[in-house]
């Protein structure tokens, strides 16, 4: 972690040691580790999400944020370390137990980076019924729920359309709805604008603004640097599996050193004004000086 | 090669993919078996298998055969591709295991074939054979054809097969799909970087590597689903929008099948 990173952590611990409540955090991260087949993944990894808090999980690919993610819908558990959910430690034992497991997927939902993996139904309108019908909702409440989340994706046209032949757009969308049909207290989102064209992208973070009217808990894990001001109020950067930043979007966008060494963003040549310079990224501020 | 054996898998995946995708079209068809309680049809035409498979007699296995032919007629399924996609099919594999029988069997011979008698006896014991394989596929056929896959399995699951089971077959089919969706992605792949011809030996080479990668690249997706499906609360157990309930037909099919049976089991004595 290099001295700006460090100084940002540090003062997130502070305000954190302040202001700490526990029954307010979702998430409590305790030197978690996780590794896949001895790689290890996370590394000692400590992080706090508050209730209502948009974050955006920013590294580079390989960094451990979608592994993070895993853990966090209890679909892999830590090698070491602890992970609480509101309190509760997110364990294997915990999830055999149907009434918690039930509960917890209530509570918390996850969009897969690939939307081709999270769409397995034969139609799009089955894929969006899949959540609320293993949740053991009445018919009706289904329906009506399916209905109103096609409608507000604007999808309704879609319903018989099987999800693999959709557009990539449109197949984020899905997925998307997918899991917003249960209204989740908190949602984690992987590369959510991943390989989007730019409307569509857009479309995408409408969609979660408007969804989310700053009442719920959303975890982006993202290495678009464009999205972070839309998506988040806190940025934690990861880098070989553990946190080496956390502060606001702005911070972090503004510290070129941390994102270089993070390997988000990188130096490259191009022609202005016919002289060729080097400049970090296109999305951050900078001047031309010829 | 280049245009030969990796062309002919390419088209074969994509053939395999769409009959998958005309068996979930089929089975939402408006049609005699698609508007029948999946419980009903389950055991009827499970109940129809037993009786053909224990059959002894020719008369009452093409009977039950004909009574498949006429269902997939009233359940307006293609009777030119169930001939290719089923009685072809089933045909050539039991053709080559009772092959033998036509010489092995003791008997009176009827015929002969480069020097070897056929037997009256093997005759009858092949064509005994083909006759109850082919209508047990063609019944089991039917039953797949015109059921949803989600609606079979939760009709599997209220003749109380273990949960274990259903999450196996759910994540069966759709590890079928990923793969032949893969592997075609993959032939692909390699076609539409291949110039020129391979020689027997790399074509072989080439088949195995591919292979061993889609085997590995599919597991490691079928986990994905899995997980994926677990993230949105599957515990195993199948759960539809469409509640199960029995109707008037449903009895006349029930009655239906009854009757079928009891012929078939008394013709086939």
């Amino acid at each position: 972690m290099n001295d700006a990173g460090r100084q940002m952590t540090q003062n997130a611990g502070t305000e954190d040691s302040k202001f700490w409540k526990p029954e307010a955090f979702e998430f409590e991260a305790e030197a978690v580790a996780f590794e896949y087949q001895r790689v290890p993944a996370l590394r000692g990894l400590t992080l706090r999400v508050r209730a209502g808090e948009r974050i955006a999980l920013l590294g580079a690919n390989g960094s451990g944020k979608s592994t993070l993610l895993r853990l966090m819908d209890a679909l892999h558990f830590p090698c070491a370390g602890a992970l609480r959910f509101r309190g509760k430690p997110l364990t294997e034992e915990a999830m055999e137990d149907d009434d918690y497991a039930i509960s917890f997927r209530r509570q918390v939902g996850l969009v897969f980076q690939n939307p081709d993996i999270q769409l397995f139904n034969p139609t799009v309108f089955d894929e969006v019924a899949f959540g609320p019908l293993q949740m053991g909702w009445p018919r009706e409440e289904v329906l009506e729920r399916v209905y109103a989340t096609l409608a507000w994706i604007g999808a309704e046209h879609l319903k018989d359309r099987a999800p693999y032949r959709l557009s990539g757009g449109e197949k984020k969308r899905v997925a998307l709805a997918s899991v917003i049909v249960l209204d989740p207290d908190v949602l984690l989102l992987d590369e959510p604008t991943a390989a989007l064209d730019p409307r569509s992208q857009s479309q995408v973070i409408e969609l979660l603004e408007s969804w989310n009217n700053g009442r719920k808990t959303i975890i982006t894990a993202t290495h678009q640097l464009e999205i972070l001001g839309e998506i988040s109020g806190r940025a934690v950067v990861l880098e070989h599996g553990a946190v080496v930043a956390d502060a606001t979007p702005s911070e972090v966008l503004a510290n070129t050193e941390l994102l270089e060494s993070a390997n988000l963003i990188h130096s490259h040549r191009h022609l202005h004004g016919g002289v060729p310079h080097k400049h970090p990224s296109p999305y951050l501020r900078h001047e031309h000086k010829h | 090669m280049s245009a030969g054996v990796i062309s002919k898998t390419v088209r074969g995946f994509s053939r395999a993919l769409g009959r998958t995708l005309v068996s979930e079209n089929s089975a939402h068809a408006g049609g005699l078996l698609q508007g029948l309680d999946p419980r009903v049809k389950l055991i009827g035409m499970l109940a129809l298998v037993v009786t053909a498979a224990l059959s002894r007699r020719l008369p009452a296995m093409l009977g039950l055969l004909g009574l498949g032919v006429a269902l997939a007629l009233g359940s307006r399924l293609s009777l030119w591709s169930m001939a290719k996609r089923v009685w072809l099919v089933a045909f050539a594999f039991t053709a080559m295991i009772a092959a033998p029988a036509l010489f092995l069997t003791p008997g009176t011979a009827v015929y002969s074939v480069i020097g070897l008698a056929i037997t009256a006896q093997g005759a009858r014991s092949a064509l005994l054979l083909i006759a109850r394989v082919e209508a047990a596929v063609t019944l089991s056929t039917l039953l797949v054809l015109t059921t949803p896959w989600m609606h079979l399995l939760k009709a599997l699951r209220t003749l109380m097969v273990p949960v274990e089971v259903i999450a196996l077959l759910a994540m069966t089919h759709r590890y079928v799909v990923l793969l032949t969706e893969t592997a075609n992605a993959m032939f692909e792949s390699r076609q539409s970087r291949m110039v020129g011809r391979l020689n027997r030996r790399e074509q072989r080479r080439l088949m195995v590597n591919t292979g061993g990668v889609l085997l590995s690249k599919t597991m490691e997706l079928g986990n994905e689903v899995f997980l994926a499906m677990q993230a949105r609360g599957f515990r195993g157990e199948v759960r539809l929008l469409t509640d199960f309930r029995l109707r008037t037909r449903d009895y006349l099919a029930i009655c239906g099948f009854a009757v079928a049976i009891t012929v078939a089991v008394v013709a086939g004595r």
